[in-house]
């Protein structure tokens, strides 16, 4: 049934008349693919704009309304010999990127100000010893206070606001000094300049604004790449559903266009892309990436299926469902909020930072109140010494000491394909001691293979090949992956439940249940060899083959666990598998810790068991079943071949089959945090040293501002050592 | 001394021209591409259609020397 294509939901439209999408397209490398793009699609008259946006391998096509149909523009861009995918930008997408321009422009204002300011400053501090007259000193004094107010009105904005969230909750933030920090350095230096003293700190207070404004824009914009990425790899895997209308047709229509209610056949070999009831048909799905079961299970009318098994016999109709009470979806969403709250209570290092340093030096500020009176100072001028204390020890270092290593590893991580979702996401790696895994489709690949390929004869590998081509079963499809993905046999039939026939030279060839090819006492002994895989046979004539498809390992599992090893870290397994599968695996790996049949719950349970033995459990998992405990764990990754619930739990996302990415992200969080804590200790080495300074009355806004910028240039420089390589873990284990 | 009233509001003018810039260079979207930008300037669009050799250069078989080595990302 050949369906008709509709993408009608991604088109944009604008005002006049005109259409727009934005497509994701793969393989766009450079100028020249950006040109052959824009000239190719410029060519047709239709057409009224095309413009790729390079960074982010996108393009936006804009056209007049009705002039063309959406799915003619991914037609051109194929005959230009590139692969488009429509994009819906998320609404959560955008809010992201308004939060960053928003910064962006707190981060312009700031740095004019600052410059501005420290133009008026330097002149001051120069003609300090007297060549400058108390009337000019005063002007400019007034000058910066002009610049220096409605700047921080405006940018110091995300810190003030920060600050009143954290206290109206009762908490303290590292915002609550900075707003402190802020508020009074510019109040007494407008009362001072009112009474024409020497020392005014605007300059102080809108270079701090400034700083931290950096450390903010940075963290903001790894999270919006990861999110475009995110986005791009989401538009790539381009799931569409065939949808049945009421009169009967077929059409083709992506996932977003799917509503509760609809009818949608899924064919065998396709992934059920829906939740739903079974409408009509019969089947066997494989619920692999559901529960981690890689037995198939037959289906019938009347029954379940879940969005990521795939269906494997028999057409279904599918009648979509929104997540109901008391399905396996509502049960996993109900498990996940109550994970996300528990994962909630984790502080992140800045915060543990500012809880102990806030308290310290207010403190510290108020003792240098009461002593320079005790002393018998005037109070105005003990006051501005106290207050003096706390802008030199305001956490500029200490603000940009954390995101600063953040965004360099996360950049160095983006370049080995790791997603990190968060930034606190590195800390909690760093501390964790256990790695648990699900089997099905983390420690092995997610599609099957054949596991005999060295046994069997290399003849009857390819014939068998070429028969298994003309199957969209995943089994077939792996022997004729194997095969080297050989041409279909033409006139291939398949009988239905059993397997796949064809006449060649005149002798009829099957490939399919043993019984079907008549091989069982072969079947037998390869069953004996590889006991979890399924059996394939193959029959021509008189000679036959049973291959062995199963769950492969990902390449570099075994490295990858010998590296976590070396790390300190104890592996476990986690699976919703049987348990004849699961011990197979852990054996073949040398893990010792396992356990098998677990329900989603049962899952939290071990990982709450865990965390009460006081462990730090990094979870890696793929299913939709391990999305609870992804979002439970002290720290999560998932593959990219992971649900889309899964993935959305998982803290970091790691590209590509390989296993390797979660040993090294391992060493990598590692060293970030070894960087953060050095960027810590150096932030109260400085304050060890500028505080008795400020103390004993001797910080000048000269001081102040040498020392702000000096730690921050320090902490900054020490980030970028993050970008340096750390020994590989894996090279080491292989030597 | 009386330079200063000139020179500072002068300064200060120039930075806030400088400012206005880099605002309207965001709403207009010239930071959403950072790469593609630096490539634009090499396409002679305004040259004509015939005779251009960079134009032939890029054009001929950018994607199919991309081809085999694109990944399933």
């Amino acid at each position: 049934m050949a369906a008709q294509q509709d993408l009608s939901v991604f088109v944009r439209h604008g005002e006049g008349g005109v259409a727009g999408m934005e497509l994701a397209v793969e393989g766009i490398r450079c100028a020249g693919c950006m040109h052959a793009i824009e000239n190719g699609l410029a060519k047709d008259a239709a057409i009224l704009k095309a413009r790729v946006n390079l960074a982010l391998k996108r393009v936006t096509v804009e056209w007049r309304e009705g002039a063309l149909r959406p799915e003619a523009v991914i037609e051109r861009l194929g005959a230009l010999g590139f692969k488009a995918y429509p994009f819906l930008p998320s609404a959560e997408r955008d809010a992201v990127t308004l939060e960053e321009r928003r910064l962006l422009r707190y981060l312009a204002v700031a740095g004019f100000a600052a410059m501005n300011i420290m133009l008026l400053s330097v002149s001051v501090w120069s003609g300090a010893n007297g060549d400058i007259s108390p009337v000019t000193r005063d002007f400019f004094h007034w000058l910066s206070a002009l610049i220096a107010l409605p700047t921080a009105a405006y940018a110091g904005r995300p810190f003030f606001e920060s600050a009143l969230r954290a206290l109206r909750a009762g908490a303290v933030n590292m915002d609550v000094p900075i707003t402190l920090g802020i508020v009074l350095a510019l109040g007494m230096s407008v009362v001072e300049t009112a009474n024409h003293s020497q020392h005014a700190y605007f300059d102080g207070a809108v270079m701090l604004i400034f700083f931290l404004l950096i450390g903010r824009y940075l963290d903001q914009m790894m999270r919006r790449r990861t999110r475009d990425l995110a986005g791009n790899l989401a538009a790539l895997k381009a799931e569409t559903a065939t949808r049945l209308m009421p009169d009967g047709t077929a059409v083709t229509l992506p996932i977003a266009a799917i509503a509760p209610g609809n009818l949608v056949l899924v064919q065998p070999g396709e992934r059920v892309c829906v939740d739903g009831v079974v409408e009509a048909g019969r089947s066997e799905i494989d619920r692999s990436l559901v529960t981690g079961e890689t037995d198939p299970a037959p289906i019938g009318a009347g029954a379940q299926v879940h969005a990521g098994t795939m269906n494997l016999t028999g057409a279904l109709s599918v009648r979509v469902v929104a997540a109901g009470a008391g399905t396996l979806l509502d049960e996993i969403e109900r498990l996940m909020n109550q994970a996300v709250e528990s994962r909630s209570r984790y502080v992140r290092l800045s915060d543990r930072a500012a809880r102990l340093y806030a308290p310290l030096v207010h403190a510290t500020a108020l003792a240098t109140l009461v002593g320079w009176i005790a002393f018998g100072l005037a109070w105005q001028q003990a006051l501005i010494i106290a207050i003096t204390v706390l802008i030199i020890t305001c956490p500029c270092a200490l603000g940009l000491a954390i995101p600063a290593v953040q965004v360099v590893t996360a950049s160095s991580l983006f370049r080995r394909q790791v997603m990190l979702k968060e930034g606190d996401a590195l800390e909690r790696l760093a501390e964790a001691d256990v790695v648990v895994f699900d089997k099905t489709g983390t420690l092995t690949l997610p599609e099957p293979d054949l596991l005999n390929a060295e046994t069997v004869e290399a003849g009857s590998l390819a014939a068998a090949g070429a028969l298994a081509a003309a199957s969209r079963h995943p089994l077939a499809q792996a022997i004729g992956r194997a095969a080297g993905r050989p041409a279909p046999l033409s006139g291939a039939q398949e009988q239905r439940g059993l397997g796949l026939s064809a006449m060649v030279d005149g002798v009829e060839m099957r490939l399919g249940s043993p019984a079907f090819c008549e091989a069982q006492a072969l079947a037998e002994r390869v069953a004996a060899e590889h006991p979890t895989a399924s059996l394939i046979a193959w029959r021509h004539g008189d000679r036959a083959s049973v291959f062995a498809v199963g769950q492969k390992l990902r390449p570099e599992a075994r490295a990858c666990l010998e590296a976590l090893a070396r790390l300190g870290l104890a592996p476990m397994i986690l699976s919703g598998d049987r348990e004849s599968a699961v011990a197979a695996v852990a054996r073949e790996l040398g893990i010792t810790q396992w356990r098998s049949g677990l329900r989603p719950d049962e899952k939290l349970h071990v990982l709450d068991d865990l965390a009460g033995q006081g462990r730090k459990v990094l979870m890696v998992g793929d299913g939709l079943n391990d999305a609870p405990a992804l979002a439970k764990a002290h720290v999560s990754m998932s593959p990219i071949s992971a649900t889309h619930l899964a993935q959305a739990a998982a803290d970091i996302v790691f590209l590509g089959d390989s296993l390797a990415p979660v040993a090294e992200t391992i060493a990598i969080a590692r060293k970030a945090r070894t960087l953060m804590m050095e960027n810590l200790w150096f932030a109260v080495l400085y304050n060890a040293v500028a505080v008795p300074v400020a103390v004993a009355g001797f910080a000048t806004p000269l001081v102040a501002a040498a020392a702000m910028s000096g730690s921050s240039l320090v902490v900054t420089l020490n980030a970028l050592r993050a970008a340096r390589q750390p020994a590989a873990p894996l090279a080491q284990a292989a030597s | 001394m009386n330079i200063l009233v000139i020179l500072f509001p002068l300064a200060l003018g120039l930075g806030l021209a400088g400012l206005a810039a880099f605002f309207w260079c965001m709403r207009n979207g010239q930071y959403a591409d950072l790469e593609g930008s630096g490539w634009r300037v090499l396409q002679d669009d305004d040259l004509g259609l015939q005779g251009d050799p960079v134009r032939d250069l890029l054009d001929e078989d950018a994607p199919a020397r991309h081809r085999d080595e694109r990944q399933p990302a």
